[in-house]
């Protein structure tokens, strides 16, 4: 039987990120995918004849540019389509509209505050700035505080060092961000509730927290790193769906000689002693490897294919404690037509971009107060764009795929998980219903609806929980702690296993990042 | 400035930006929306709807049409079929290129001729001794270019269109008006030109943008055309050259062999305009060539964050002319450059010495960072730099 240097467990894009690098340095790998199609929670799938839906992710954000290059993804089908405009309805039939172009964003927030028209700038500016001194750390492994390894301690002193240049006001805004809420946050600069409402929500996105909820405001960094990449466009819309980066990566991946399986499921990691040596499949076949490398969530990957008895009871204990709680939910929808909403009717540039429905502070709060309570949210958040309109190979000609990201859709209902089923079309409907209310006539447009709620993201995806990030992205599951003390640069307490998904540093979204620094962490300390 | 375009009403209804150009006398939109990007990605993913009317277009009709077309040309086209268009360039008594465009044979007897600059002068000092009328329809005749990958669709839904092939012509009716479509463009891309009466513009216009609707039509500008066919490898008059007719230095003309035209250039065959003296170039072969470049971006990520920034460049095409080097001697210089958004990758067009122009060379292009001149290698590639199979496909 074949022993190959890496088998890769999940055909997320960061399995397939990994799958390729090791490839491209020459080793043999095997990845092994469960579901039918690769591409994990950046899919694209055709769940109606003729309309192709981003099932799950919907934009791409911060896919690291060094990866797009060295992986030659253009080559492989990778195109990323502007998105850039951003759209807030309110309740009261007025509306935001940012990013069109300087002045018409200026306009739309003076009607609110001329003061936060004239602000905002220049805190696109220190974001920037901000996410600038933080790209080092997104862009190479967690340094570990606790090592002496001399690698670790460059590392830190690297990081020492990006701080000590910034200054205190840098440091003073980093702590800030670190600990303050979203909303605290913004309010330190904007004061009209219209424009901090939705960009808070940005801070809650994955998380099971709300907006006044403190440490959300770091999340809010990780918008503004995409405009660092500039002209790459490392942030925007994924031609084809988000399944189509995924397929350049996996395109790639082969290219370098890459073995890829679909429908072949892993069941556990095979171990000998403490060293895992290959895999078991779900049909039972046994392959084996000099590494394998899982892209699965944390809790999937050591309390599912390794299991509590060959770990260390404290690593059990972290990977429990280790935050999943999913919390949102995704509706995709095939239109006859665009919506026209109330607040801004027709078409238009509003509808090429992101919209969020993120009315007030207050209206954010009860949809979390929904949520504490084990309830989806009646009245959602919701994060809509509709791919077609820029890129109309995903619908049959003047139709449109719509697509809505859903907050909060908590994975622990108080009827617990399993009653999710049995209110998926009532989730569904309280969706459709929100979007009625801003745009009338919209239900009518409807032809098809695809409901995902955090239960078929476990089911169907394999998202623990459904948590859309492998753990949430709070600041005690971030960097040296993701996902685990000790263990956050892709090792794991069993010899010649890894992670590389998105429980992994830099962590989830998809932008490649765990699984190309995991590949490099194992090449570079000539782990395979 | 500037003479209205048969669809001026409607572009300036659409233009938000109030940026224009002069193309040839034209008001030419250069964006309808700030983020030209838009414009620039419907012509990669959907349809982007360019007015090409300021080109200049001849109508040259009679017995010896071909034959006269092939004496002052680089190509011959006598033997050309009804229906057909073809690329080529034409040169002085030197050999020395002075507009390049594309010709059209509509039947036995007439064809059509686009240039970039007013060439009826020239053409007509060409003509005694032919048996030949000679038209200039550059005012009387619109043009209105969709192009993109649902471009075939949304002309399907608007016209009597048929299959058409590439560099293929025919004639439709449109918007129950007579028009030419031919299947060609300057964006690399799956695209069509369709040429109407001056006066028929809007209504051509109104039909192609209802049609469009469904398949994502946007109106689109010259910035946005700029990026496209910078990735298309296309050579502009002007930029990337300069008419032989209107610059008086030598070294500031080229032959075609220089300019990457050598394919249009038809030598043996009967006498025509400049055929000695690009035989002679032939034979010596140019001293000069034209390249595509891809800049190194880690080399410039590099530059950049030595200053502590992100790589600042410019989303917009270049048409600055940047020095080529090579071990600290200048060697060439860059013409046209521009990111491209689908390649992810900064390209140039320029013109080095032949010996340096061989797929895979390595020099050096002047790039200034924090006002400071520096250097970044880039190296010779295939041009085309994109070529989507739906351009020629069936
Ligand atoms: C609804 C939703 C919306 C989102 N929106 C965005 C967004 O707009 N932008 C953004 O950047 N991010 C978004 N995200 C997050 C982002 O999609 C994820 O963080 C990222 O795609 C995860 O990639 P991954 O490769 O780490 O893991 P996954 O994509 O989870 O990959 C894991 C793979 O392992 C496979 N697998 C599971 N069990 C087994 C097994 N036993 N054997 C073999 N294979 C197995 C799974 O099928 C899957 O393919 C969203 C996520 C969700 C769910």
């Amino acid at each position: 039987m074949k022993t190959y240097d890496a088998i890769v467990i999940g055909g997320g894009h960061n399995g397939l990120t990994t799958a390729a690098y090791l490839a491209k340095a020459g080793k043999s790998v095997l990845l092994l995918e469960r579901r039918h199609v690769l591409g994990g929670a950046a899919v694209s799938e055709e769940i109606f004849p003729g309309y192709t839906f981003s099932a799950c992710s919907y934009v791409v954000s911060l896919l690291r540019p060094n990866v797009i290059r060295e992986l030659e993804l253009p080559r492989f089908g990778l195109q990323i389509l502007p998105l850039e405009t951003t759209f807030n309805p309110l309740l009261d039939g007025r509306y935001l509209l940012r990013g069109k172009d300087p002045e018409t964003t200026y306009r739309s927030l003076a009607k609110f505050s001329k003061k936060d028209a004239e602000t905002a700038p220049l805190f696109s500016q220190a974001m920037a700035e901000l996410s600038r001194m933080v790209k080092p750390i997104i862009d190479g492994p967690a340094p570990d505080p606790a090592s002496f390894k001399p690698k670790d301690l460059f590392s830190l002193l690297r990081l020492g060092r990006i701080f000590k240049d910034a200054g205190e006001d840098f440091v003073a805004a980093q702590v800030k961000m670190m600990t303050m809420s979203a909303v605290d946050f913004l309010s330190e600069w904007f004061e009209a509730e219209q424009l901090i409402s939705p960009m808070s929500a940005s801070g809650i996105i994955g998380t099971f927290l709300g907006v006044r909820s403190p440490g959300t405001a770091y999340v809010l960094l990780h918008h503004y790193m995409g405009e660092i990449d500039g002209s790459f466009r490392a942030w925007g819309l994924p031609k084809g769906g988000t399944g189509a980066i995924s397929m350049a990566i996996a395109k790639s991946a082969q290219h370098f000689g890459a073995e890829i399986r679909t429908n072949a499921g892993v069941s556990k990691v095979l171990l000998e002693g403490d060293k895992a040596v290959g895999v078991v499949l779900e049909n039972g076949d046994e392959l084996r490897a000099k590494t394998v490398i899982s892209g699965c969530d944390p809790r999937r990957t050591f309390l599912g294919f390794v299991g509590e008895k060959s770990l260390d009871g404290d690593f059990v204990k972290q990977i429990k404690r280790y935050k999943m709680r999913g919390s949102s939910g995704k509706v995709n929808l095939a239109l006859d037509r665009l919506p026209s909403f109330k607040s801004l009717p027709g078409d238009g540039p509003h509808l090429k971009g992101d919209i969020t429905f993120a009315p007030s502070i207050d209206f954010l709060e009860k949809a979390y107060d929904d949520a504490k309570y084990g309830a989806f949210s009646r009245r959602p958040f919701m994060n809509i764009v509709f791919p077609s309109v820029t890129d109309p190979s995903v619908a049959p000609a003047g139709k449109h795929v719509m697509s809505i990201f859903v907050q909060y859709a908590p994975y622990h209902l108080k009827e617990g998980p399993e009653a999710w089923p049995s209110q998926k079309e009532a989730f569904g409907d309280a969706v459709c219903n929100m979007v009625e209310e801003l745009a009338p006539g919209f239900k009518s447009s409807i032809l098809h609806r695809h409901i995902l709620t955090p239960w078929d993201l476990e089911k169907e995806y394999g998202l623990t929980e459904g948590n859309i990030f492998h753990g949430e992205l709070s600041i005690e599951q971030l960097a040296f702690f993701r996902p685990a003390s000790g263990f956050a640069r892709y090792r794991t307490p069993i010899r010649n296993l890894w992670l590389c998904g998105s429980g992994a540093h830099p962590g989830g979204g998809v932008m490649a990042g765990p699984g190309w620094l995991c590949a490099k962490t194992m090449l570079e300390e000539g782990a395979v | 400035m500037g003479y209205p375009s048969p669809f001026h009403e409607r572009m300036v209804a659409l233009n938000e930006t109030w940026k224009y150009k002069d193309w040839a006398g034209i008001v030419s939109p250069c964006r309808f929306i700030e983020n030209h990007v838009y414009e620039y990605t419907a012509f990669r993913q959907a349809t982007g709807l360019l007015d090409v009317s300021p080109l200049y277009k001849y109508e040259i009709t009679g017995k010896d049409a071909g034959a006269f077309i092939s004496y002052v040309t680089s190509r011959d086209v006598t033997k050309m079929k009804p229906g057909r268009v073809t690329y080529l360039c034409w040169c002085d008594d030197h050999g020395k290129v002075i507009d390049d465009g594309t010709v059209t044979r509509l039947d036995e007897q007439t064809f059509r001729m686009t240039a970039a600059d007013p060439q009826y002068a020239w053409l007509l000092g060409y003509s005694s001794g032919f048996d030949l009328k000679i038209d200039d329809i550059s005012r009387t005749m619109a043009a209105l270019a969709l192009q993109g990958p649902t471009s075939r669709d949304v002309l399907k839904s608007c016209s009597d269109l048929g299959e058409l092939k590439f560099f293929g012509s025919v004639a439709a009716k449109l918007a129950g008006k007579k028009v030419r479509i031919s299947r060609t463009g300057y964006t690399g891309d799956l695209g069509y030109e369709v040429w109407c009466d001056w006066n028929d513009g809007v209504a051509v216009w109104d039909a192609c943008m209802q049609a469009g609707k469904a398949y994502g039509i946007v109106a689109a500008g010259l910035d946005a055309l700029d990026m496209a066919r910078i990735e298309a490898g296309f050579i502009l008059l002007g930029v990337d050259y300069f008419s032989a007719l209107h610059v008086t230095v030598p070294e500031k003309k080229s032959s075609p062999y220089e300019i990457g035209l050598d394919g249009t250039v038809e030598l043996d065959r009967d006498p025509f305009v400049g055929q000695k003296a690009l035989r002679a170039a032939r034979e010596k072969g140019s001293e000069r060539a034209l390249v595509g470049l891809e800049l190194d971006w880690p080399e410039l990520e590099a530059m950049y964050s030595e200053h502590d920034m992100a790589p600042a460049l410019s989303s917009m095409a270049s048409r600055e002319s940047l020095p080529i080097y090579l071990d600290g001697g200048q060697v060439g210089r860059v013409s046209s450059s521009s990111w491209s958004p689908t390649l992810k990758k900064y390209l140039a067009i320029g013109s080095v010495r032949r010996e340096l122009s061989a797929v895979g060379t390595v020099l050096e292009v002047e790039h200034t960072v924090m006002f400071e001149r520096r250097t970044v290698h880039a190296r010779v590639v295939e041009r085309p730099f994109f070529d989507p199979e739906r351009k020629r496909k069936p």
